[in-house]
């Protein structure tokens, strides 16, 4: 198994207006596997995620990744584990403006220090970015800055790959595009492949559909 | 990983190199003009080093006769023959073409650190600057002893001394400060006209099994010598660095609020990072390494600029400490140490200071929270009240300190509390304003215009902050200096009320102008004094005829009921306002005339530009109790001024500047009292630019992050150019209203500078003056400072094409 989230439990606000969002939730993510995180907007879809990813931390529970409980980690090992196991595709992109098409895709391989630039220059070629390698950030259209963020969070050969919404902000055809790079090369790669979407598209083409609903997954 | 964190943030200034320039650009001002400062106070200190080491040197104190006078030669015969090590010195200062030097007489024998120091030193002088032509050091060493003398002087002052007529042979030395002539004791006193007399006798009073001193020159006590100029100019010093701290911190807010500007630009960049899994450590790491690296850099080139303004300033400092405490300084500036590392530490602290509140925001900062816009102002409502708090706080503790400290410090801290609290209050003040226009307002473009201003105000506070600083400093210096102006105009008519002024070469020329004068002119007055120890201090005594000039005009600011009669009948002694504030006397009480009885104080007078203590007594009182007291000055009363000059010119051969009429001397004194203040006119104006420079640098970087929040107003129907004309309203509105909050501000650091500050450093106090026609011309400057702060981001807006607006919308989606 490579990672578990073991009755792991998240609320929200203080006192009366706090709200329990995961509530005793487990999850087991094998190696390889293709899993959709489905429900309704404010359900906790993003939290359990973010909890995979170890951006954030359970109030009570474990987060296990290959073995280790990483749920009361230090920063330094919760980073560490990140940049080396862990690649992340977010809704908004989340791309360094400043930096190139070319730095932003070695970004966290570079981190992680595992950099390869042959496998770099591949990734670019199968996302369709060999000739915007020089560009910038604001000067690609959503579809080509996603492609961009997808080929960061592969550029470290993660064991963990974990989207959240990656169509969210396209268009039908482009999210087609980018839902089968992301489906290809997470399998070209061996990476398990963790989607948070609303997309029933998306959803389906995965092996296991979980659905998120009152702090409990289903 | 490290490096590559501090790669990936250093990219953003690559893409923002505007923003990095004016960031560097600020922090070198800053860093400069506090440099200046430094230099220029560093130059001086050196000077007044390089006089207090002519003298002296391990174990030699200075002795000086109690009641101040001279100490006849055979004192110094006795402290010899009871085997004391003594050595004699001859003090005064000399006129040669309408300059003042300072004349040092010493005994090259038997002078601390004589024979191989003293003759190295005469060597070194020769050898390091090969001036002279002399044959070596040996035959220097032998005209310095022997009539008719040398005179060694620092390269400047001997070259003023050029065709001098009246001096022995002039050569250079290094080792002598500017403005000193350094000679044999035998020259000096015949130059100075004190033959068989001394001015101080040095000692050292280590030596064992002697008579003691106190018995056996129970007349001599030690004294401060050349350190009372270093003493002196203390509080000039002080208030120089004052105002080159000002000019830092105002140059700092632009590092400041470019730095945070920048964390805000960066903050997404800094989280992504964080997801990708850089380590907080290596976050802070490279925020630190980018800020140090940012310090060295604009550190260095402040420290150029720094030397660039010393140098051009210099002239006008060392003439101002000339005329007010007649300490010498050279003309050029050098390159010390000190100052250098002094200006790259400021750079250092500022950077780090500056960079410590993005530090602490990035340690605060969640791996998932988002900017989100209503949170963030409410996160910026708390802050400015805590902030209202903090600047009223500052302002407390400013006004009530000088109630429970004395001293010029507790003078800085009431300015100090008064300028950083009304720049804490600023913010808040004009977000309260903001909203109570907003509530009065009607139309959605007022009502947007009010709200996106409130929402811009965060990010332009400390620019405003700034500028306020800068108005306030311009309106508190410059009301302070035209108070001082005003006042010290019609103080010098009431000084200078004679209408000639005549020094004689000497006491047999004198006699002879007394006796052609009183049979000239309608009175001659005497202008006799002498320098002596007032309760512990350096001072003057000067004797004051019994004459309707001095009843009628002179400025007393207080005074006993029929004070000129006791004066006159030396019974009665009038004291300046300095040594009336410094020692805290009453009218009424007895003071300690030095050689003399305790008379009682009858009036105090005003005495601008004297750093001293002085007192005045009747002329027979101070002839009486003086005999040597030089008599060769008077102020003479004529109706015919230019006809008795040309009269005393064609019978007498006076020296140079022997001569001169109450307008010329009230002119220079007007030019002195300009030149004063024109080191502070001109940090003043330069603290100014630096402000301005800073609401430049934060309008143009904020109007890089201002299309999300002009975009869907654009697309709702208002033009570019109205935006862009909106621009430059809210900058000259806020920055009319910056001025507004400086106006009170200044006025109250101008009473502070006024009734506080100055007294404590100079020792008198000014009436206050207000200057409406400044605060006029301020407030154009400001609005000025706004417009043009805002025509290059205004102008870049109006000119932006649709699809960059457009293109929000699409990045929204």
């Amino acid at each position: 198994m490579l990672a578990r989230l073991e009755a792991v439990e998240k609320s929200f606000g203080e006192g009366e207006a706090a709200v329990r969002v995961l509530a005793g939730v487990t999850l087991d993510v094998d190696a390889g596997a293709r899993v959709a995180i489905t429900g309704e907007s404010g359900s906790g879809k993003s939290t359990l995620l973010h909890l995979l990813g170890l951006l954030d931390a359970p109030e009570s529970g474990r987060v296990l990744i290959e073995g280790q409980d990483m749920a009361r980690a230090g920063d330094e090992r919760r980073a560490k584990v990140r940049r080396a196991k862990i690649g992340l595709v977010f809704q908004q992109f989340n791309l360094v403006p400043s930096l190139t098409v070319a730095a932003n895709l070695a970004l966290q391989a570079r981190l992680a220090d595992r950099y390869d630039a042959d496998w770099t220059a591949r990734l670019a070629d199968r996302l369709g970015l060999s000739q915007l390698m020089a560009r910038f950030p604001e000067q690609l259209s959503g579809g080509q800055q996603q492609r961009v963020a997808i080929g960061r969070a592969l550029s470290a050969r993660p064991a963990l790959l974990l989207a959240d919404e990656p169509t969210g902000n396209l268009d039908e055809t482009t999210s087609e595009t980018v839902s089968d790079l992301l489906i290809e090369l997470a399998g070209e790669t061996g990476a398990a492949l963790v989607v948070v979407t609303h997309s029933e598209r998306l959803a389906s083409r995965m092996q296991t559909r979980l659905t998120l609903s009152r702090g409990a997954l289903t | 990983m490290t490096w590559r964190v501090f790669l990936t943030l250093a990219s953003h200034w690559r893409r923002h190199a505007g923003q990095f320039a004016t960031l560097l650009a600020g922090l070198a001002l800053a860093v400069g003009l506090w440099t200046s400062v430094q230099a220029i106070n560093a130059e001086a200190r050196a000077s007044y080093d390089t006089a207090s080491a002519a003298l002296g040197g391990a174990g030699a104190q200075r002795y000086q006769a109690a009641d101040g006078a001279t100490i006849p030669l055979a004192t110094y015969a006795a402290l010899r023959r009871a085997g004391w090590a003594a050595s004699p010195v001859v003090e005064g200062e000399l006129a040669v073409d309408a300059r003042t030097y300072a004349v040092t007489g010493i005994d090259s024998l038997t002078a601390p650190g004589s024979g191989g120091d003293l003759g190295g030193g005469l060597g070194g002088g020769l050898g390091g600057d090969g001036s002279g032509g002399d044959n070596g050091d040996g035959a220097l060493a032998l005209a310095f002893l022997t009539a008719p003398g040398v005179i060694l002087a620092a390269p400047e002052t001997a070259s003023a001394l050029q065709g001098a007529a009246g001096l022995p042979r002039v050569e250079t030395s290094a080792q002598v400060a500017p403005g000193v002539l350094l000679t044999d004791i035998a020259a000096a006193q015949r130059l100075l006209g004190m033959e068989g007399r001394l001015s101080a006798i040095l000692i050292d009073p280590a030596r064992q099994g002697l008579v003691p001193l106190s018995q056996l020159v129970p007349g001599l006590v030690q004294a401060g010598g050349s350190g009372d100029v270093a003493r002196l100019t203390n509080s000039f010093h002080l208030n120089l660095t004052a105002f080159g701290f000002l000019s830092f911190a105002v140059g700092l807010f632009i590092v400041y609020a470019a730095i945070g500007l920048a964390f805000e630009q960066r903050r997404a960049s800094l989280r992504t990072l964080r997801a990708l899994g850089a380590p907080l450590r290596s976050v802070i790491l490279a925020l630190v390494a980018e800020a140090l690296l940012l310090a060295l850099t604009a550190g260095l080139a402040g420290v150029a600029l720094g030397y660039g303004v010393a140098s051009a300033l210099l002239p006008d400092v060392a003439a101002t400490l000339r005329g007010l405490y007649g300490a010498e300084l050279g003309g050029a500036l050098s390159v010390r140490p000190g100052w250098i590392v002094s200006g790259l530490a400021i750079a250092v602290i500022g950077a780090l200071g500056a960079t410590a509140q993005s530090v602490r925001r990035a340690a605060a900062m969640g791996l998932l929270a988002s900017a989100q816009p209503r949170a963030w102002a409410r996160a910026s409502t708390r802050r400015l009240g805590l902030q209202a708090g903090a600047g009223a706080a500052l302002i407390a503790v400013g006004l009530i300190t000088p109630n429970f400290a004395d001293g010029i410090v507790a003078g800085f801290i009431l300015l100090g509390g008064l300028l950083l609290g009304a720049a804490l209050l600023l913010a808040p003040a004009l977000s309260l304003i903001l909203a109570g226009l907003q509530r009065s307002v009607s139309g959605a473009a007022a009502d947007w215009f009010l709200a996106d201003t409130r929402q811009q105000l965060p990010s332009l506070a400390l620019a405003l902050m700034a500028l306020m600083l800068a108005l306030a400093a311009n309106l508190g210096v410059g009301t302070m200096v035209g108070s001082f102006r005003a006042t010290f105009t019609g103080w010098l008519d009431q000084r200078l009320a004679a209408e000639v002024y005549v020094t004689a070469g000497d006491e047999a020329q004198a006699a002879q102008l007394r006796v052609f004068l009183e049979a000239e002119a309608d009175a001659v007055l005497p202008i006799w004094d002498t320098e002596r120890d007032l309760l512990g201090a350096p001072g003057n005594i000067f004797g004051v005829a019994d004459h309707a000039t001095y009843r009628d005009n002179w400025p007393l600011l207080t005074a006993l009921p029929g004070a000129w009669d006791a004066l006159a009948a030396g019974e009665g002694v009038m004291v300046n306002e300095q040594l009336w504030r410094r020692e805290r006397l009453r009218l009424g009480e007895l003071f300690p005339v030095p050689g003399g009885p305790d008379l009682q104080i009858v009036a105090v007078y005003s005495d601008y530009g004297n750093p001293k203590g002085q007192i005045m007594v009747g002329l027979d009182l101070l002839t009486g109790l003086y005999p040597d007291v030089s008599r060769l000055r008077y102020a003479v009363r004529t109706q015919q001024p230019d006809a008795l000059m040309a009269a005393i010119l064609a019978r007498f051969e006076l020296p140079r500047a022997g001569l001169v009429d109450q307008q010329s001397i009230k002119q220079f004194s007007l030019s002195v009292f300009e030149r004063t203040f024109a080191v502070t006119g001109a940090l003043n104006v330069l603290t100014l630019g630096v402000a301005a420079f800073a609401m430049f640098a934060s309008l143009t970087t904020l109007a890089t992050m201002r299309l999300p929040q002009l975009a869907p107003v654009w697309a709702l129907g208002m033009t570019r150019r109205t935006l862009a004309q909106l621009e430059l309203a809210r900058a000259a509105a806020l920055a009319a209203l910056t001025f507004a909050a400086a106006l009170p501000t200044g006025l109250a650091l101008a009473w502070a500078l006024l009734a506080v500050v100055n007294v404590e450093a100079f020792g008198w106090r000014l009436p206050v003056h207000v200057f409406p026609l400044d605060w006029l011309r301020l407030f154009g400057l400001a609005l000025l400072a706004g417009l043009l702060a805002a025509a290059l981001p205004a102008r870049r807006l109006a000119l932006r094409p649709p699809h960059a607006f457009l293109a929000v919308f699409a990045q929204e989606r």
